[in-house]
C-alpha cells in the first residue's frame, strides 16, 4: 500500500476522464497535488466518478494517490455538471479538505465553479504555479491571456483551484502502488437529473492543442502559394481557402513527424481556412508547448498572448520585419511553402521516421 | 421568450497590458464590450428573431460600463440595466455571480440567460456555472449551436464544445448558457440601432435595489506581476540552400533539447 495513510487527507483531486480514459491534465494535477502534499504534510485523496471506471482507480494509485473515493454508478455514465457537483459537494462537506484541485478542463472548470458555490468558498482557475505560505496556498495565474499575472489567495476553506494545462509534470507511474478504493453511494436517481445527453459528435482531430508538446501553426500567409492551381469552378475566395487548406495539410505533415498538433492564428480562422478549435491566442486557446513553430504568422499581440509561454518558438516568415521573430529563438526568412517541406524531410531523416 | 444577456466592459483585445507600480494598466486602449459577450448578444438576438420576445442586457460596473450596454442595445437588445454601487470597488467572482443571479431574479421570468465563454480581462470562465448554480437552473456551457428551443414545452437542445467533440444535450428552460465563437459572428450595430442606443435610458440598480449587502471578498490579490522577461536570443538561420537551412535548424532545435 502506501506510507502516507497516517497523514491527514487535506488535499483532494478530481480525476477528469472520458469513458474511463483520464485526460492528461488529471495526472498533471496529481503532480501539483504531490507538490502541495509535501508542503502541507498531507496525503492525497483522488475522486473518481463515472460508470465502469475501475481501471482509473488503479491508475490513480499508481500515479501517487493515497486514497481513492469511487462513485461508480450508471447514473454517472454521462457527465452532467449538476449531479457531479452535487455529489462532489456532499463528499467535501463531510470530509472538509483544505485544498481541492481540479484539472483545467471543460468539466473541471465548471465543477470547480459549482462546488465553490455549494461550499460557499472561492475558486482560483488556471493556476500556472503554486506556492505555500503556512497553511495558505498562493496561486499564480494569467490575466489578459498571459499579458500579466496575478498572485491570489482564497481566504475561506476549502481552497478550490484548477491547475493549468502543462503547468505541472505528471508524477512517475509506479505500478507497484495499488490500493482498494472507498466506494461511495452516488445516491442520485436519473429522474432527479433534468438534463439529458443525447449523443456525442466526435471531434475530427484527436490531438489536443492545450496538451500538445509540439504545435505547428499557420497564419494568413498560408494562403499565398502562387504555385498552386486551384481546381476549376472556384471563385476568388474559394480559391484562397483551397490554397490555405493545402497549406494546412502541409503543416499537418510536419506536425505528424513531431507528434504535434496543428494551430492557427485568428486571421487564418477568420479567413475560413481552418476550424475555430485550432485558434491560438487571446480569443482562442492559450498554449505552452515545448516547441511552437509559427509559419506565416506575423505575431499580432493577441496571438503572442496565446503562445508566448512556449518553451521554444521557431518563426518562418517571408517578412524579416514580422514581430514574431522577436519572440523566436530561431528564425528563417523565406517562403514557407519551400521551407516547411524541406524541414519536414530533415526532421524525418534525423528522427528516423 | 425573455432572454437576458450578461455583458462586461473590458480593455480591447489589442491592448498592451502591463503592471506599473503594482497596478494593472491597459494604457490608452479603449474599453469595449467583452468580445465573447458580443457572441452572446448575437445568439440571444437570433433566438428573439425566431421566437419573438425581448433581450435584456445587464452589466456590472461603473457609469462607463453603460457604453458596453449601449453597444448591446445598438446590436438590437430591447433594454439594458447597469448594476453599479460605490461599495463595489473590490469584489470577487463569488459576489459577481450573486449580483447577476439577483439581477436576473429582479428582472424576472427569464427563459434563458446567455453569457460569453469568459471575459478577456480576467479569463476566469466560471460565471455561467456559478450563476446557474445559484439560481438552481441547468448550466449549459461552451455552446457552439442552439439546435432548437421550444418555449411552450420549455426545452432547449444544444451542442457543447467539449474536449471529445460536440456533446448534444437537452435541458429544460430556464437555463444559463455560455457560447463560443462557432455560435455565429456578431452583427455590426446598424446606424438606426446606434441612434436608438444613444437615446436609450439605462437604469442603474444599486446593491440595495437587489437586496444585497457588500461582502468582503474571499479571493484576494496579493500582487500583480509582469511576465518574467525571458531572454530570448534571436538567431536567424541562413545557408546556401534550403536543405542546409533545414538541417541546421533541426540540429539546433535538437541540440537545445526542445523535443
Amino acid at each position: 500500500m502506501n506510507g502516507a495513510m497516517n497523514l491527514p487527507n487535506k488535499i483532494w483531486i478530481f480525476i477528469d476522464h472520458f469513458q474511463a480514459r483520464a485526460l492528461p491534465a488529471s495526472w498533471e494535477t496529481l503532480g501539483a497535488a504531490k507538490f502541495l502534499a509535501n508542503a502541507l504534510n498531507s496525503s492525497i485523496t483522488a475522486l473518481v466518478f463515472g460508470a465502469q471506471v475501475d481501471e482509473l482507480v488503479q491508475e490513480a494509485f499508481a500515479y501517487g494517490a493515497d486514497e481513492v473515493l469511487l462513485a461508480d454508478d450508471p447514473v454517472l455514465a454521462d457527465y452532467r455538471p449538476e449531479p457531479y457537483a452535487a455529489l462532489f459537494s456532499r463528499l467535501a462537506r463531510e470530509a472538509c479538505p483544505e485544498v481541492i484541485l481540479f484539472p483545467t478542463t471543460t468539466r473541471g472548470r465548471e465543477l470547480a465553479a459549482m462546488s465553490a458555490v455549494d461550499l460557499k468558498t472561492g475558486v482560483l482557475p488556471d493556476a500556472n504555479s503554486l506556492e505555500v505560505q503556512g497553511n495558505q496556498v498562493v496561486v499564480i495565474r494569467p490575466l489578459y491571456a498571459g499579458k500579466v499575472f496575478s498572485r491570489l489567495v482564497c481566504k475561506s476553506r476549502p481552497q478550490i483551484i484548477t491547475v493549468g494545462r502543462r503547468a505541472f509534470a505528471p508524477p512517475d507511474f509506479d505500478k507497484s502502488r495499488s490500493g482498494t478504493p472507498r466506494r461511495i453511494d452516488a445516491g442520485i436517481l436519473e429522474s432527479d437529473i433534468s438534463t439529458k445527453v443525447i449523443r456525442l459528435i466526435p471531434a475530427e482531430s484527436s490531438a489536443s492543442l492545450v496538451d500538445a508538446a509540439v504545435i505547428v501553426s499557420g497564419g494568413r500567409g498560408i494562403s499565398n502559394n502562387p504555385r498552386l492551381t486551384p481546381p476549376p469552378g472556384l471563385d476568388e475566395k474559394g480559391a484562397e481557402i483551397w490554397r490555405a487548406q493545402q497549406g494546412f495539410q502541409m503543416l499537418a505533415g510536419l506536425a505528424q513527424v513531431l507528434n504535434g498538433a496543428v494551430g492557427a492564428s485568428r486571421a487564418a480562422v477568420d479567413g475560413g481556412y481552418i476550424p475555430y478549435p485550432h485558434q491560438v491566442g487571446q480569443t482562442g486557446k492559450i498554449v505552452s508547448p515545448d516547441l511552437y513553430i509559427a509559419c506565416g504568422i506575423s505575431g499580432a499581440i493577441q496571438h503572442q498572448a496565446g503562445m508566448r509561454n512556449s518553451k521554444m518558438i521557431i518563426a518562418i516568415n517571408q517578412d524579416p520585419e514580422a514581430p514574431i521573430f522577436k519572440l523566436a529563438r530561431f528564425g528563417v526568412v523565406g517562403d514557407l511553402y519551400q521551407v516547411v517541406p524541406t524541414l519536414t524531410e530533415a526532421f524525418r531523416k534525423k528522427l528516423g521516421k | 421568450m425573455k432572454i437576458i444577456v450578461c455583458a462586461k466592459q473590458v480593455p480591447d483585445s489589442a491592448a498592451r497590458v502591463t503592471v506599473e507600480n503594482g497596478q494593472v494598466t491597459w494604457h490608452d486602449a479603449p474599453l469595449v464590450i467583452n468580445p465573447w459577450d458580443e457572441y452572446a448578444v448575437e445568439a440571444a438576438l437570433v433566438q428573439k428573431e425566431s421566437q419573438g420576445g425581448d433581450v435584456i442586457a445587464i452589466s456590472i460596473g461603473s457609469e462607463s460600463a453603460k457604453e458596453a450596454l449601449k453597444h448591446a442595445l445598438a446590436m438590437g437588445c430591447s433594454e439594458a440595466v447597469l448594476v453599479s454601487d460605490p461599495a463595489l470597488n473590490a469584489f470577487d467572482h463569488q459576489f459577481t455571480a450573486r449580483i447577476l443571479a439577483a439581477a436576473i431574479q429582479k428582472i424576472g421570468e427569464a427563459d434563458l440567460v446567455v453569457m460569453g465563454r469568459q471575459a478577456i480581462d480576467d479569463d476566469m470562465g466560471i460565471t455561467t456555472a456559478q450563476v446557474a448554480r445559484l439560481l438552481g437552473w441547468p448550466a449549459l456551457t461552451l455552446i457552439s449551436l442552439i439546435s432548437s428551443i421550444d418555449p411552450i414545452a420549455r426545452k432547449i437542445q444544444v451542442e457543447r464544445a467539449t474536449e471529445e467533440g460536440r456533446q448534444v444535450v437537452e435541458s429544460p428552460l430556464p437555463a444559463v448558457i455560455s457560447v463560443v465563437k462557432d455560435i455565429g459572428e456578431p452583427r455590426y450595430p446598424s446606424f438606426m440601432g446606434i441612434r436608438k442606443a444613444q437615446k436609450a435610458l439605462i437604469p442603474t440598480w444599486s446593491l440595495a435595489d437587489l437586496g444585497l449587502t457588500p461582502e468582503e471578498p474571499v479571493v484576494t490579490w496579493l500582487e500583480a506581476l509582469n511576465p518574467t522577461q525571458r531572454k530570448v536570443i534571436n538567431e536567424m538561420i541562413t545557408g546556401s540552400s534550403l536543405q542546409e537551412i533545414a538541417e541546421r535548424l533541426v540540429d539546433k532545435i535538437l541540440a537545445e533539447g526542445a523535443l
